[in-house]
């Protein structure tokens, strides 16, 4: 079975799961839903939500994603299928791809919540072209968020701790991801004084980004998790 | 009609963080073969199991699966070995049908092939649409079984397979072992429980401080 046929049958297996198991439907969307209403009761200033909305969204997924990954190897350690795939001579480039496909997924729907959600409470407002480079960097920070949650959550699947050991390895790591988000959306959202030019200059960071480790996390994936079985 | 084993293992060393594990092991496995391996706890058994999965390099000495030579062909031999240890490698969320196509997947199993492998370890109408996290460790143990059989596993390695069973958990799955040693199956089982085992088993061989004897005194 080739790597590409592998991704396929592993991200519909893991969107199967989340389907049957609904953990980002029952808990991590009424979480992020959460914090995004604790930000409004904490900072309590219309403008000033709106001027920090960018970046208030883009903390609640960083946080929303810990919990993501966690789930997304939780449900490969419980009974030593992840074990499994390996020592069926899987390809690991294939589980690492359709693993952060999955992901990357999740994360898609969790942000288009995420954003409603500062419309709604941050009084957040896009025009046209906003709206195209909010989704491109919205995909684009997905899709790097969704390779190196992948990367690490393989790197930490078995290791003692691993639930307070991924957000400190990862969490310094998506850093960039968090940055050139921000910046991006606030240019779509027109505050920060960032201009379109410069948000599709931060877009393109993210891509690098996400380009990166789709390579590196192809190739390391393998090893690191074969060190585990 | 001769054919090639499926085992062939000749004076094979394995070192574990610089402890030999197994330290000149000799093994012929012949098709439709049941083998079982008895030893104390540390004689090497899982490591054997291990090797024989591809899972690990032989460091010295000649060691052949289904006619591959471990040395060079370990991915090979790994997508054509099923290794059943104390986990079963299944989605508990998942129910057994979709465990089963789920594994079957991975080497383009037709549907009769899924179908037949979940008649083969009896997980009929009944138990075919339930969530893993709702069967007894019998069933689960089962359905893996089901798994090995729809990605067409052709050397079977069970490590402790009653372990964690009950006693109508280690009927059930005797009954299902001896359904695949009658269709062919071949089986190398690392058990401590000589007289369950013992009975499955075309062969019973000791496995003492790395090395291998057969019960009539030479090697394997």
């Amino acid at each position: 079975m080739n790597s590409l046929s592998v991704t396929r049958l592993i991200a519909a297996k893991d969107l199967r799961i989340e389907l049957r198991s609904r953990i980002l439907i029952n808990q991590v969307l009424p979480f992020a839903a959460i914090v995004m209403v604790l930000f409004a009761f904490a900072l309590d200033r219309d403008d000033l939500l709106a001027r920090v909305a960018p970046g208030l969204v883009w903390l609640a997924t960083l946080f929303s994603m810990m919990v993501v990954v966690q789930r997304s190897f939780a449900i490969e350690a419980g009974d030593g299928a992840l074990d499994a795939l390996r020592t069926a001579g899987v390809p690991a480039q294939g589980i690492y791809f359709g693993k952060a496909l999955a992901l990357t997924l999740q994360l898609v729907l969790l942000e288009a919540l995420l954003f409603v959600a500062a419309f709604v409470l941050y009084s957040s407002r896009v025009d046209l072209d906003g709206v195209v480079l909010l989704i491109t960097s919205a995909l684009a920070a997905s899709c790097g968020l969704g390779l190196v949650g992948t990367l690490y959550g393989g790197l930490t699947t078995g290791t003692k701790g691993r639930e307070s050991l991924l957000p400190l390895l990862l969490l310094p790591v998506v850093a960039p991801v968090l940055i050139g988000a921000t910046r991006a959306t606030e240019a779509a959202l027109d505050v920060g004084g960032i201009s379109m030019r410069e948000g599709w200059a931060w877009v393109a960071l993210l891509v690098t980004y996400a380009l990166l480790f789709g390579i590196g996390g192809s190739i390391a994936f393998g090893p690191l998790v074969d060190d585990a079985v | 009609m001769e054919t090639d084993p499926v085992v062939q293992l000749v004076d094979v060393v394995a070192v574990l963080d610089r402890f030999p594990a197994l330290a000149g092991a000799t093994l012929t496995v012949q098709r439709g073969e049941i083998v079982l391996l008895q030893g104390p706890n540390g004689a090497g058994k899982t490591t054997l199991l291990r090797l024989c999965a591809g899972l690990l390099p032989p460091t010295r000495g000649s060691a052949m699966v289904l006619g591959l030579d471990l040395a060079e062909h370990r991915q090979e031999v790994r997508s054509r070995v099923g290794l059943l240890g104390h986990s079963n490698g299944l989605y508990v969320d998942l129910t057994v049908s979709d465990n089963v196509k789920f594994w079957g997947a991975t080497v383009g199993a037709t549907d009769s092939e899924i179908k037949g492998a979940v008649e083969r370890m009896r997980l009929g109408d009944r138990l075919v649409d339930v969530p893993v996290r709702k069967l007894s460790a019998g069933q689960r143990r089962r359905a893996a079984l089901a798994c090995l059989i729809a990605r067409r596993a052709e050397l079977w390695l069970l490590d402790e397979p009653h372990a964690g069973l009950d006693a109508t958990g280690r009927d059930e799955l005797d009954t299902v072992l001896r359904d695949a040693t009658a269709a062919g199956a071949t089986m190398i089982v690392a058990s401590h429980e000589l007289d369950r085992a013992g009975a499955l088993a075309t062969r019973v061989v000791d496995v003492v401080g790395g090395q291998i004897r057969d019960r009539t005194g030479g090697t394997a």
